[in-house]
Protein backbone atom coordinates (compact mmCIF):
# COMPACT_ATOMS: atom_id res chain seq x y z
CA UNK A 1 0.00 0.00 0.00
CA UNK A 2 1.68 3.14 -1.20
CA UNK A 3 -0.97 5.80 -1.86
CA UNK A 4 -0.12 8.44 -4.44
CA UNK A 5 -2.57 11.11 -3.30
CA UNK A 6 -3.77 13.67 -5.82
CA UNK A 7 -3.17 13.33 -9.57
CA UNK A 8 -1.56 16.18 -11.54
CA UNK A 9 -5.02 17.43 -12.53
CA UNK A 10 -6.27 17.22 -8.94
CA UNK A 11 -3.23 19.20 -7.72
CA UNK A 12 -4.05 21.95 -10.22
CA UNK A 13 -7.70 21.80 -9.19
CA UNK A 14 -6.77 22.05 -5.51
CA UNK A 15 -4.58 25.10 -6.20
CA UNK A 16 -7.35 26.77 -8.23
CA UNK A 17 -9.64 26.47 -5.19
CA UNK A 18 -7.31 28.80 -3.27
CA UNK A 19 -7.31 31.57 -5.92
CA UNK A 20 -9.82 34.31 -5.03
CA UNK A 21 -12.36 35.61 -7.53
CA UNK A 22 -11.03 38.48 -9.64
CA UNK A 23 -7.36 37.57 -9.26
CA UNK A 24 -4.72 38.47 -11.83
CA UNK A 25 -2.76 35.25 -12.21
CA UNK A 26 0.47 34.22 -13.92
CA UNK A 27 0.90 30.49 -14.51
CA UNK A 28 4.23 28.71 -14.95
CA UNK A 29 4.89 25.90 -17.40
CA UNK A 30 3.79 22.32 -16.62
CA UNK A 31 1.18 21.41 -14.00
CA UNK A 32 0.50 25.11 -13.23
CA UNK A 33 -0.85 25.52 -16.79
CA UNK A 34 -3.64 23.07 -15.89
CA UNK A 35 -5.10 25.52 -13.37
CA UNK A 36 -7.05 27.16 -16.23
CA UNK A 37 -9.14 23.99 -16.55
CA UNK A 38 -10.37 24.18 -12.96
CA UNK A 39 -11.63 27.70 -12.31
CA UNK A 40 -14.22 27.21 -9.54
CA UNK A 41 -17.86 27.97 -10.40
CA UNK A 42 -18.67 31.65 -10.09
CA UNK A 43 -15.07 32.91 -10.16
CA UNK A 44 -13.27 34.84 -12.88
CA UNK A 45 -9.47 34.91 -13.13
CA UNK A 46 -7.45 37.02 -15.57
CA UNK A 47 -4.30 35.32 -16.81
CA UNK A 48 -1.16 37.26 -17.60
CA UNK A 49 1.56 35.78 -19.76
CA UNK A 50 4.83 37.67 -19.41
CA UNK A 51 5.57 37.88 -23.12
CA UNK A 52 2.87 40.53 -23.31
CA UNK A 53 -0.77 39.49 -22.90
CA UNK A 54 -3.29 40.11 -20.13
CA UNK A 55 -6.44 38.07 -20.71
CA UNK A 56 -4.97 34.88 -22.07
CA UNK A 57 -7.71 32.52 -23.24
CA UNK A 58 -7.90 28.79 -23.93
CA UNK A 59 -5.87 26.92 -26.52
CA UNK A 60 -6.81 27.74 -30.12
CA UNK A 61 -8.80 25.28 -32.24
CA UNK A 62 -6.54 23.14 -34.43
CA UNK A 63 -5.74 25.09 -37.60
CA UNK A 64 -6.34 28.46 -35.89
CA UNK A 65 -2.92 28.82 -34.28
CA UNK A 66 -1.34 32.26 -34.76
CA UNK A 67 2.48 32.43 -34.49
CA UNK A 68 2.12 36.02 -33.24
CA UNK A 69 -0.21 34.98 -30.39
CA UNK A 70 1.74 32.79 -27.98
CA UNK A 71 2.37 32.33 -24.27
CA UNK A 72 5.59 32.48 -22.30
CA UNK A 73 6.24 28.83 -23.17
CA UNK A 74 5.97 29.86 -26.87
CA UNK A 75 2.80 27.79 -27.32
CA UNK A 76 -0.13 29.18 -29.35
CA UNK A 77 -2.90 30.66 -27.18
CA UNK A 78 -5.94 32.89 -27.64
CA UNK A 79 -6.91 36.28 -26.24
CA UNK A 80 -10.26 36.71 -24.45
CA UNK A 81 -12.58 39.67 -25.17
CA UNK A 82 -11.18 42.44 -22.96
CA UNK A 83 -7.59 41.29 -23.36
CA UNK A 84 -4.66 43.70 -23.69
CA UNK A 85 -1.30 43.43 -25.44
CA UNK A 86 1.74 45.35 -24.20
CA UNK A 87 5.50 45.42 -24.52
CA UNK A 88 7.94 43.61 -22.25
CA UNK A 89 8.78 46.53 -19.98
CA UNK A 90 5.07 47.07 -19.20
CA UNK A 91 4.65 43.33 -18.71
CA UNK A 92 7.35 43.28 -16.07
CA UNK A 93 5.98 46.46 -14.49
CA UNK A 94 2.91 44.31 -13.79
CA UNK A 95 5.09 41.53 -12.38
CA UNK A 96 7.87 43.43 -10.59
CA UNK A 97 5.61 46.26 -9.47
CA UNK A 98 3.42 43.94 -7.42
CA UNK A 99 0.33 44.19 -9.62
CA UNK A 100 -0.10 40.45 -10.25
CA UNK A 101 -1.93 38.76 -7.37
CA UNK A 102 -0.85 35.14 -7.67
CA UNK A 103 1.81 33.24 -9.55
CA UNK A 104 1.68 29.45 -9.72
CA UNK A 105 5.05 27.86 -10.44
CA UNK A 106 6.69 24.47 -10.61
CA UNK A 107 9.66 23.60 -8.41
CA UNK A 108 12.77 21.49 -8.27
CA UNK A 109 13.13 22.21 -4.54
CA UNK A 110 11.41 24.35 -1.90
CA UNK A 111 13.09 24.98 1.44
CA UNK A 112 11.55 25.18 4.90
CA UNK A 113 11.91 28.96 4.78
CA UNK A 114 10.27 29.30 1.37
CA UNK A 115 13.38 29.46 -0.78
CA UNK A 116 12.58 28.28 -4.31
CA UNK A 117 14.85 26.51 -6.81
CA UNK A 118 13.17 25.99 -10.17
CA UNK A 119 15.42 27.29 -12.95
CA UNK A 120 18.63 25.29 -13.01
CA UNK A 121 19.95 21.98 -11.76
CA UNK A 122 23.35 23.62 -11.45
CA UNK A 123 24.91 20.89 -13.61
CA UNK A 124 28.15 22.17 -15.12
CA UNK A 125 27.21 21.33 -18.72
CA UNK A 126 23.70 22.81 -18.52
CA UNK A 127 22.85 25.87 -20.60
CA UNK A 128 21.71 28.34 -17.95
CA UNK A 129 18.28 29.79 -18.78
CA UNK A 130 16.22 31.78 -16.29
CA UNK A 131 13.45 33.55 -18.21
CA UNK A 132 11.04 35.45 -15.97
CA UNK A 133 11.14 33.14 -12.93
CA UNK A 134 13.27 35.42 -10.75
CA UNK A 135 11.12 38.43 -11.61
CA UNK A 136 7.91 36.58 -10.79
CA UNK A 137 9.03 35.38 -7.35
CA UNK A 138 10.46 38.81 -6.50
CA UNK A 139 7.43 40.82 -7.55
CA UNK A 140 4.19 38.85 -7.45
CA UNK A 141 2.22 39.22 -4.20
CA UNK A 142 1.55 35.53 -3.55
CA UNK A 143 3.62 32.60 -4.84
CA UNK A 144 2.00 29.17 -5.10
CA UNK A 145 4.11 26.15 -5.99
CA UNK A 146 2.67 22.96 -7.47
CA UNK A 147 5.05 20.02 -7.36
CA UNK A 148 5.21 16.30 -6.76
CA UNK A 149 6.09 15.71 -3.12
CA UNK A 150 9.14 13.67 -4.13
CA UNK A 151 11.19 13.21 -7.29
CA UNK A 152 10.73 10.13 -9.46
CA UNK A 153 13.65 8.59 -7.54
CA UNK A 154 11.96 9.23 -4.20
CA UNK A 155 14.16 12.18 -3.25
CA UNK A 156 12.41 14.86 -1.23
CA UNK A 157 11.59 18.16 -2.96
CA UNK A 158 10.70 19.95 0.26
CA UNK A 159 14.04 20.30 2.01
CA UNK A 160 15.78 22.13 4.85
CA UNK A 161 18.05 23.97 2.40
CA UNK A 162 17.93 23.93 -1.40
CA UNK A 163 20.97 22.40 -3.10
CA UNK A 164 19.96 23.60 -6.58
CA UNK A 165 20.64 27.27 -7.48
CA UNK A 166 17.95 29.53 -6.01
CA UNK A 167 15.29 31.40 -7.94
CA UNK A 168 14.51 33.49 -4.88
CA UNK A 169 14.93 33.48 -1.10
CA UNK A 170 11.90 33.22 1.19
CA UNK A 171 9.46 33.74 -1.65
CA UNK A 172 7.08 30.74 -1.55
CA UNK A 173 3.78 31.13 0.31
CA UNK A 174 1.96 27.84 -0.31
CA UNK A 175 3.00 24.44 -1.69
CA UNK A 176 0.54 22.08 -3.36
CA UNK A 177 1.95 18.55 -3.62
CA UNK A 178 0.28 15.27 -4.52
CA UNK A 179 0.08 14.55 -0.79
CA UNK A 180 -0.73 17.81 0.96
CA UNK A 181 -1.17 21.58 0.94
CA UNK A 182 1.59 23.17 2.99
CA UNK A 183 2.00 26.81 4.00
CA UNK A 184 5.38 28.42 4.57
CA UNK A 185 4.95 30.38 7.83
CA UNK A 186 7.29 32.23 10.14
CA UNK A 187 6.94 29.25 12.52
CA UNK A 188 7.83 26.72 9.83
CA UNK A 189 5.87 24.51 7.45
CA UNK A 190 2.19 24.04 8.29
CA UNK A 191 0.08 21.33 6.65
CA UNK A 192 -3.29 22.89 5.74
CA UNK A 193 -4.85 20.01 3.83
CA UNK A 194 -4.19 16.34 3.12
CA UNK A 195 -5.05 14.38 -0.02
CA UNK A 196 -7.75 11.72 0.47
CA UNK A 197 -6.32 8.64 2.18
CA UNK A 198 -3.08 10.41 3.12
CA UNK A 199 -2.16 10.74 6.79
CA UNK A 200 -0.07 13.49 8.33
CA UNK A 201 2.51 10.88 9.41
CA UNK A 202 2.74 9.60 5.83
CA UNK A 203 3.57 13.13 4.62
CA UNK A 204 6.02 13.72 7.46
CA UNK A 205 7.88 10.47 6.70
CA UNK A 206 8.48 11.78 3.16
CA UNK A 207 9.57 15.26 4.27
CA UNK A 208 12.98 15.81 5.88
CA UNK A 209 11.71 18.96 7.57
CA UNK A 210 9.51 19.09 10.65
CA UNK A 211 5.87 19.75 9.70
CA UNK A 212 3.04 21.04 11.83
CA UNK A 213 -0.54 19.84 11.34
CA UNK A 214 -2.75 22.91 11.22
CA UNK A 215 -5.87 22.27 9.17
CA UNK A 216 -8.44 25.03 9.52
CA UNK A 217 -11.82 23.68 8.56
CA UNK B 1 10.59 66.01 -46.14
CA UNK B 2 10.96 63.25 -43.65
CA UNK B 3 10.82 59.83 -45.24
CA UNK B 4 12.36 57.00 -43.28
CA UNK B 5 11.43 54.30 -45.76
CA UNK B 6 14.32 52.41 -47.34
CA UNK B 7 14.49 50.26 -50.44
CA UNK B 8 16.09 47.06 -49.20
CA UNK B 9 17.11 45.10 -46.13
CA UNK B 10 20.72 45.44 -47.28
CA UNK B 11 20.38 49.25 -47.16
CA UNK B 12 19.00 48.96 -43.66
CA UNK B 13 21.99 47.18 -42.16
CA UNK B 14 24.83 48.48 -44.38
CA UNK B 15 26.44 50.63 -41.64
CA UNK B 16 26.40 48.01 -38.87
CA UNK B 17 30.07 47.92 -37.95
CA UNK B 18 32.34 45.28 -36.45
CA UNK B 19 31.96 45.16 -32.67
CA UNK B 20 28.48 46.74 -32.67
CA UNK B 21 25.89 46.02 -30.03
CA UNK B 22 22.69 45.03 -31.85
CA UNK B 23 19.33 44.60 -30.16
CA UNK B 24 17.08 42.20 -32.07
CA UNK B 25 13.37 42.17 -31.26
CA UNK B 26 11.23 39.08 -30.85
CA UNK B 27 10.27 36.45 -28.33
CA UNK B 28 11.06 33.21 -30.06
CA UNK B 29 9.82 33.71 -33.62
CA UNK B 30 7.06 36.15 -32.66
CA UNK B 31 8.24 39.61 -33.67
CA UNK B 32 11.62 38.41 -34.93
CA UNK B 33 12.83 40.54 -37.90
CA UNK B 34 14.10 37.55 -39.81
CA UNK B 35 14.76 39.32 -43.15
CA UNK B 36 16.81 42.05 -41.46
CA UNK B 37 18.78 39.38 -39.58
CA UNK B 38 19.49 37.59 -42.85
CA UNK B 39 20.64 40.89 -44.38
CA UNK B 40 22.99 41.34 -41.43
CA UNK B 41 24.40 37.86 -42.09
CA UNK B 42 25.04 38.85 -45.72
CA UNK B 43 26.56 42.16 -44.59
CA UNK B 44 29.00 40.23 -42.42
CA UNK B 45 29.82 42.52 -39.49
CA UNK B 46 31.77 40.57 -36.87
CA UNK B 47 32.41 40.67 -33.13
CA UNK B 48 28.79 41.58 -32.45
CA UNK B 49 27.09 41.73 -29.08
CA UNK B 50 23.46 40.71 -29.61
CA UNK B 51 20.60 41.39 -27.20
CA UNK B 52 17.58 39.11 -27.59
CA UNK B 53 15.48 37.09 -25.15
CA UNK B 54 16.53 33.81 -26.79
CA UNK B 55 19.15 32.40 -29.15
CA UNK B 56 16.99 31.42 -32.11
CA UNK B 57 15.97 28.05 -33.46
CA UNK B 58 17.05 25.78 -36.27
CA UNK B 59 19.53 27.31 -38.71
CA UNK B 60 17.70 30.48 -39.78
CA UNK B 61 17.27 33.97 -38.35
CA UNK B 62 19.06 34.65 -35.08
CA UNK B 63 20.41 31.09 -34.85
CA UNK B 64 21.94 31.46 -38.33
CA UNK B 65 23.52 34.77 -37.33
CA UNK B 66 25.05 33.09 -34.26
CA UNK B 67 26.18 30.17 -36.43
CA UNK B 68 28.28 32.49 -38.63
CA UNK B 69 30.59 33.06 -35.67
CA UNK B 70 30.07 36.80 -35.95
CA UNK B 71 28.35 37.03 -32.56
CA UNK B 72 30.91 37.41 -29.79
CA UNK B 73 28.40 37.69 -26.97
CA UNK B 74 24.70 37.10 -26.30
CA UNK B 75 22.79 39.04 -23.67
CA UNK B 76 19.58 37.11 -23.02
CA UNK B 77 17.29 35.50 -20.45
CA UNK B 78 16.53 32.13 -22.01
CA UNK B 79 19.16 30.78 -24.41
CA UNK B 80 17.62 27.29 -24.51
CA UNK B 81 14.59 26.31 -26.55
CA UNK B 82 13.27 23.12 -28.09
CA UNK B 83 14.86 23.82 -31.47
CA UNK B 84 17.96 25.69 -30.39
CA UNK B 85 20.76 23.70 -31.99
CA UNK B 86 23.41 26.32 -32.63
CA UNK B 87 23.99 28.16 -29.37
CA UNK B 88 24.44 25.21 -26.95
CA UNK B 89 27.41 23.75 -28.86
CA UNK B 90 29.13 27.12 -29.30
CA UNK B 91 28.58 27.95 -25.64
CA UNK B 92 29.87 24.60 -24.34
CA UNK B 93 32.98 24.92 -26.49
CA UNK B 94 33.62 28.44 -25.18
CA UNK B 95 33.17 30.10 -28.56
CA UNK B 96 30.45 32.50 -27.46
CA UNK B 97 30.00 34.54 -24.32
CA UNK B 98 26.68 34.60 -22.45
CA UNK B 99 25.38 37.29 -20.14
CA UNK B 100 22.31 35.72 -18.52
CA UNK B 101 19.78 38.29 -17.32
CA UNK B 102 16.37 37.69 -15.74
CA UNK B 103 13.73 38.51 -18.35
CA UNK B 104 12.22 41.44 -16.45
CA UNK B 105 15.64 42.86 -15.64
CA UNK B 106 16.53 42.56 -19.32
CA UNK B 107 13.38 44.44 -20.34
CA UNK B 108 13.93 47.12 -17.69
CA UNK B 109 17.61 47.47 -18.59
CA UNK B 110 16.57 48.17 -22.19
CA UNK B 111 13.82 50.56 -21.08
CA UNK B 112 16.28 52.37 -18.79
CA UNK B 113 18.88 52.57 -21.55
CA UNK B 114 16.31 54.20 -23.81
CA UNK B 115 15.29 56.61 -21.06
CA UNK B 116 18.83 57.77 -20.29
CA UNK B 117 18.88 55.99 -16.93
CA UNK B 118 22.32 54.44 -16.37
CA UNK B 119 21.32 52.06 -13.57
CA UNK B 120 18.45 51.11 -11.28
CA UNK B 121 17.75 48.83 -8.33
CA UNK B 122 15.49 45.76 -8.37
CA UNK B 123 14.64 42.90 -6.01
CA UNK B 124 14.84 40.42 -8.88
CA UNK B 125 17.74 37.95 -8.47
CA UNK B 126 18.64 39.04 -4.92
CA UNK B 127 20.09 36.04 -3.08
CA UNK B 128 20.78 34.11 -6.29
CA UNK B 129 23.88 33.44 -8.38
CA UNK B 130 22.72 36.05 -10.90
CA UNK B 131 23.24 38.89 -8.39
CA UNK B 132 26.78 37.84 -7.50
CA UNK B 133 29.27 40.67 -7.95
CA UNK B 134 26.53 43.28 -8.32
CA UNK B 135 26.10 46.20 -5.97
CA UNK B 136 23.33 45.71 -3.39
CA UNK B 137 21.50 48.35 -1.40
CA UNK B 138 18.79 48.46 1.23
CA UNK B 139 15.63 50.47 0.64
CA UNK B 140 12.76 50.44 3.14
CA UNK B 141 14.21 47.39 4.87
CA UNK B 142 14.52 45.28 1.70
CA UNK B 143 17.57 44.34 -0.34
CA UNK B 144 17.86 45.40 -3.96
CA UNK B 145 20.48 44.73 -6.59
CA UNK B 146 21.79 47.30 -9.06
CA UNK B 147 21.31 46.62 -12.76
CA UNK B 148 22.75 48.77 -15.54
CA UNK B 149 20.75 50.37 -18.30
CA UNK B 150 21.43 48.82 -21.70
CA UNK B 151 21.94 50.70 -24.95
CA UNK B 152 22.76 49.54 -28.44
CA UNK B 153 24.28 50.88 -31.61
CA UNK B 154 21.48 49.35 -33.68
CA UNK B 155 18.08 47.75 -33.16
CA UNK B 156 16.41 45.45 -35.67
CA UNK B 157 12.67 45.19 -35.07
CA UNK B 158 9.56 43.82 -36.75
CA UNK B 159 6.16 45.44 -36.81
CA UNK B 160 2.80 45.12 -38.57
CA UNK B 161 2.23 48.68 -39.75
CA UNK B 162 4.28 51.86 -40.13
CA UNK B 163 4.23 55.28 -41.79
CA UNK B 164 7.04 57.36 -43.30
CA UNK B 165 7.59 59.17 -39.98
CA UNK B 166 8.42 55.80 -38.40
CA UNK B 167 5.31 55.49 -36.23
CA UNK B 168 4.79 51.79 -35.56
CA UNK B 169 2.00 49.35 -34.70
CA UNK B 170 2.73 45.77 -33.71
CA UNK B 171 0.81 42.49 -33.86
CA UNK B 172 -0.43 40.78 -30.68
CA UNK B 173 2.36 39.16 -28.62
CA UNK B 174 4.85 39.86 -31.44
CA UNK B 175 5.17 43.31 -29.82
CA UNK B 176 7.29 41.97 -26.90
CA UNK B 177 10.77 43.59 -26.83
CA UNK B 178 10.40 45.52 -30.09
CA UNK B 179 9.07 48.88 -28.81
CA UNK B 180 11.60 49.21 -25.99
CA UNK B 181 14.50 48.25 -28.24
CA UNK B 182 13.48 51.08 -30.61
CA UNK B 183 14.10 53.52 -27.74
CA UNK B 184 17.46 52.09 -26.65
CA UNK B 185 19.36 52.01 -29.95
CA UNK B 186 21.24 54.75 -31.69
CA UNK B 187 19.80 53.59 -35.02
CA UNK B 188 16.58 51.58 -35.23
CA UNK B 189 15.65 49.67 -38.38
CA UNK B 190 12.06 48.40 -38.56
CA UNK B 191 10.67 45.90 -41.02
CA UNK B 192 6.93 46.26 -41.50
CA UNK B 193 4.22 44.30 -43.28
CA UNK B 194 2.42 47.48 -44.29
CA UNK B 195 3.17 51.17 -44.82
CA UNK B 196 0.26 53.61 -44.59
CA UNK B 197 -0.10 57.31 -45.38
CA UNK B 198 0.53 59.79 -42.58
CA UNK B 199 -2.59 59.82 -40.45
CA UNK B 200 -3.37 56.26 -41.41
CA UNK B 201 -2.41 55.25 -37.90
CA UNK B 202 -4.68 56.95 -35.36
CA UNK B 203 -2.37 59.02 -33.11
CA UNK B 204 -4.17 57.48 -30.12
CA UNK B 205 -3.09 54.04 -31.31
CA UNK B 206 0.57 54.64 -32.12
CA UNK B 207 2.64 52.19 -30.06
CA UNK B 208 6.12 53.40 -30.99
CA UNK B 209 6.30 57.09 -31.93
CA UNK B 210 8.47 57.75 -34.96
CA UNK B 211 11.13 59.65 -33.03
CA UNK B 212 12.49 56.25 -31.92
CA UNK B 213 12.73 54.84 -35.45
CA UNK B 214 15.27 55.69 -38.16
CA UNK B 215 14.58 53.35 -41.06
CA UNK B 216 11.43 51.59 -42.23
CA UNK B 217 11.53 48.68 -44.65
CA UNK B 218 8.37 47.32 -46.27
CA UNK B 219 8.33 43.52 -46.22
CA UNK B 220 4.81 42.46 -47.00
CA UNK B 221 5.17 38.72 -46.56
CA UNK B 222 7.86 38.01 -43.98
CA UNK B 223 9.06 34.46 -43.59
CA UNK B 224 7.75 32.47 -40.63
CA UNK B 225 10.71 31.11 -38.71
CA UNK B 226 9.00 27.93 -37.48
CA UNK B 227 8.01 27.01 -41.05
CA UNK B 228 11.60 27.45 -42.27
CA UNK B 229 12.83 25.33 -39.35
CA UNK B 230 10.22 22.63 -40.06
CA UNK B 231 11.30 22.59 -43.72
CA UNK B 232 14.93 22.15 -42.65
CA UNK B 233 16.01 25.38 -44.34
CA UNK B 234 19.38 26.83 -43.44
CA UNK B 235 20.57 30.38 -44.08
CA UNK B 236 22.50 31.45 -46.07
Amino acid sequence: MNPQGWTREQMAQRAALDIPDGSYVNLGIGIPEMVVQFVPEGREFIYQTENGLLGMGPDPQPGHEDPDLINAGKKPVTAIPGAAFFHHADSFVMIRGGHIDICVLGAMQVSASGDLANWSTGASDAIPAVGGAMDLVAGVKTIFVITQHQTKNGEPKIVEHCTCPLTGKGVVDRIFTNLAVIDVTSEGLAVRDLAPGISFDYVQERTPVSLKLDIKK
Amino acid sequence: MIDKTIASAADGVSDIFDGSTVMIGGFGEAGSPIELIHALIDHGASGLTVVNNNTGSGHVGLAALIETGNVRKMICSYPRTANSMVFPDLYRSGKIELELVPQGSLAERIRAGGAGIPAFYTQTSVGTVLSEGKEEREFDGKTFVMERGLKADFALVKCRCADRFGNLLFNKTARNFNPIMCTAANITIAQTEQIVELGGIDPEHVVTPGIFVDRVLLLENPAQESKLVAEGITYP
